[in-house]
């Protein structure tokens, strides 16, 4: 038989490790993906002395990539630090498993997003969540790195979707080089959105479309 | 390894039969002669009778002539040439304006789509939950300089079966042309011509196990149609380009294979995977009508999983399905017919088309059945959406 994906894929998602919730978690993340429609959620519990992960579980509505990820994801970050285990990224965990074909990054890199949002949600909870800065443009490009361009399976700054940022008095104004009635420009859109309106000091956040 | 993988994909493509094969192996070694040839040599005669015999055939089965049947490469071909070629004609006649569903394959949705781009005003017709056109907005949007209108017979997703016959009727009292796309109903739904006043037909030998790169366009006599693609003068004129006849002698094969009591069967076989999943399998739903609905096809949503991870896992165990889901196809797109039923990405993410053939039994549907019994359970075990519905 022949798979479009790696042995190591494919045994991550018929055996998926630290499957489940954790009831009571110090911290919990919660990342979908409106483009392709999957979820990923990630249960955290880390010991409170010494900042390791000490039990990580996942749940998944997603596809084979994204079961993948999550799974090797939790067996990465158990028994890290959360500074550590914030390092993971995406290349890390996709290496890891062999490989993925390109139009399934999107798919993936939802599992490390859903790492990173349980962290930041422990740390939040925690008061570990350093002095607040201002937002800048820096922090918007960072931030857009976490939304996929879906025709490349890589983000929209490095595929430069995006040709202009601005910030003002807590209006963003994000420019994407793509028609307003681009089959993924909506979704693109509201994934654009959904990562920048949630940092402290941003009122509004608008995204312009290109002829 | 293949021959033991259970194939339940019969609506991307079919299985040929050996018997279809054993009808056109004389056009390959024995007449290969062109059938434009008949006036040089005596082979070139015979491959003509070959060529009209199955032309023949594929007229009887609509009760057309056979005159009106002009062979191509498949649906594809056989839709571009009826909708282009329709407009290439009356573009300067009567008007620039055409009419398709929102439900359409591809070779007619995106022939629409391409029309719009070159200043064509196009309208998408909607359809009910069940996937049924809505007739009363199909009448409303037929205007002076509509020229034509395209809705298909049998939905290749779910199944749903159009009202044909209503439909030729409120366009032949418009006088506009009408066109369907019979790809995923011919020869398992029965279309009579001289009954129905519709003006073209596309059709494909590969969903009935006949072989695939050869289908036909039914045109009625009189039909003002333009050669859409530049050519030879085969097919009276009507499709440049050698004569596929090992492929027309296949298809009439195949169509002379398809029997009344296998087309009851496949419904059967259709009835009774929704009837086990409905009674084994909680949070479902059927995709498109139940009784409207071609006889090969069933289409569920397995609520809360995603429909990229059950067809993997049914990979694994053997068996070939398809879905809905965005994570499925390459564009990242989930099916426009889900959509186009008022669905959310949710219903065609966890959507299984199952799609059955002359080769498949009750036994297939038993295993399958089976299979994705334990497989959506063990899917919903991870979900975060089941976990917290439930």
């Amino acid at each position: 038989m022949k798979f479009p994906y790696t042995e190591k894929v494919l045994e991550h998602f018929k055996n998926p490790r630290n499957v489940g919730k954790l009831e009571n978690p110090d911290g919990k993340g919660l990342e979908g993906s409106p483009a392709c429609g999957d979820m990923v959620a990630v249960y955290l519990q880390v010991n409170p002395d010494t900042q390791v992960i000490e039990d990580i579980k996942f749940e998944s509505y997603g596809c084979a990539s994204n079961i993948a990820t999550a799974s090797i994801i939790t067996e990465l970050a158990k028994g890290k630090t959360i500074e550590e285990a914030k390092k993971i990224s995406w290349q890390e965990a996709t290496e890891e498993l062999g490989g993925l074909p390109p139009v399934k990054a999107h798919c993936s890199v939802l599992a490390v997003e859903g790492l990173r949002a349980a962290i930041r949600d422990y740390e939040e909870k925690h008061g570990l969540v350093s002095e607040q800065e201002p937002t800048t443009v820096d922090v918007i490009r960072s931030r857009l790195k976490h939304v996929m361009n879906p025709m490349a399976g890589l983000d929209i700054i490095r595929t430069e979707l995006v040709t202009k940022m601005e910030i003002n008095d807590g209006i963003v104004r994000i420019l994407i080089d793509l028609p307003s009635n681009h089959q993924f420009a909506a979704n693109i859109k509201e994934e654009v959105i959904e990562k920048i309106e949630s940092l402290w000091d941003v009122k509004e956040v608008n995204v312009v479309f290109t002829e | 390894m293949l021959n033991e993988m259970i194939y339940l994909d019969n609506s991307a493509s079919t299985r040929l039969d050996e018997r279809v094969l054993d009808a056109m192996k004389p056009y390959f070694f024995d007449t290969y002669a062109v059938a434009t040839s008949e006036f040089g040599y005596s082979m070139g005669i015979d491959a003509k009778e070959g060529l009209q015999e199955a032309r023949g055939i594929i007229a009887n089965s609509l009760t057309a002539t056979p005159e009106e049947i002009v062979f191509t490469s498949g649906d594809t071909e056989s839709s571009n040439m009826a909708i282009k070629g329709v407009c290439a004609a009356l573009k300067k006649k009567k008007g620039q304006h055409i009419i398709v569903s929102k439900i359409e394959d591809f070779p007619v949705l995106n022939t629409a789509k391409n029309l719009q781009k070159q200043g064509w005003d196009v309208d998408f017709i909607s359809v009910d939950s069940e996937g049924i056109l809505d007739l009363d907005e199909l009448k409303s949007k037929i205007r002076d300089d509509t020229i034509l209108v395209s809705v298909q017979h049998g939905n290749q997703e779910i199944g749903t079966l159009q009202d044909i016959a209503a439909i030729a009727k409120i366009c032949k009292e418009k006088d506009v042309l009408f066109h369907t796309d019979a790809t995923h109903s011919y020869m398992r739904v029965p279309i009579d011509v001289s009954q129905i006043p519709v003006d073209m037909i596309t059709m494909s030998a590969h969903t009935i196990h006949g072989p695939r790169g050869v289908g036909a366009l039914y045109v009625r006599k009189g039909t003002p149609l333009e050669k859409w693609m530049d050519g030879g003068f085969q097919e009276s004129n009507r499709r440049g380009g050698l004569e596929n006849i090992p492929g027309a002698v296949g298809f009439a094969k195949a169509v002379e294979l398809v029997t009344d009591k296998e087309t009851e069967f496949l419904a059967s076989m259709r009835d009774y995977t929704i009837k086990r999943v409905f009674e084994e399998i909680p949070h479902v739903t059927l995709n498109g009508n139940k009784k409207q609905r071609t006889p090969q096809n069933a289409n569920i949503t397995f609520h809360y999983v995603e429909g990229e991870s059950m067809t993997l896992h049914l990979d694994m165990r053997g068996f070939a399905v398809s879905t809905g889901s965005a994570c499925f196809s390459r564009s990242l797109e989930a099916s426009h017919v889900i959509l186009g039923i008022g669905g959310d990405h949710e219903r065609a993410h966890g959507s299984i088309r199952f799609t059955f053939g002359r080769y498949n039994s009750m036994n297939d549907v038993d295993a399958v059945v089976d299979a994705i019994k334990e497989i959506v359970k063990q899917l919903r075990e991870i979900s975060p959406l089941y976990n917290k519905e439930a």
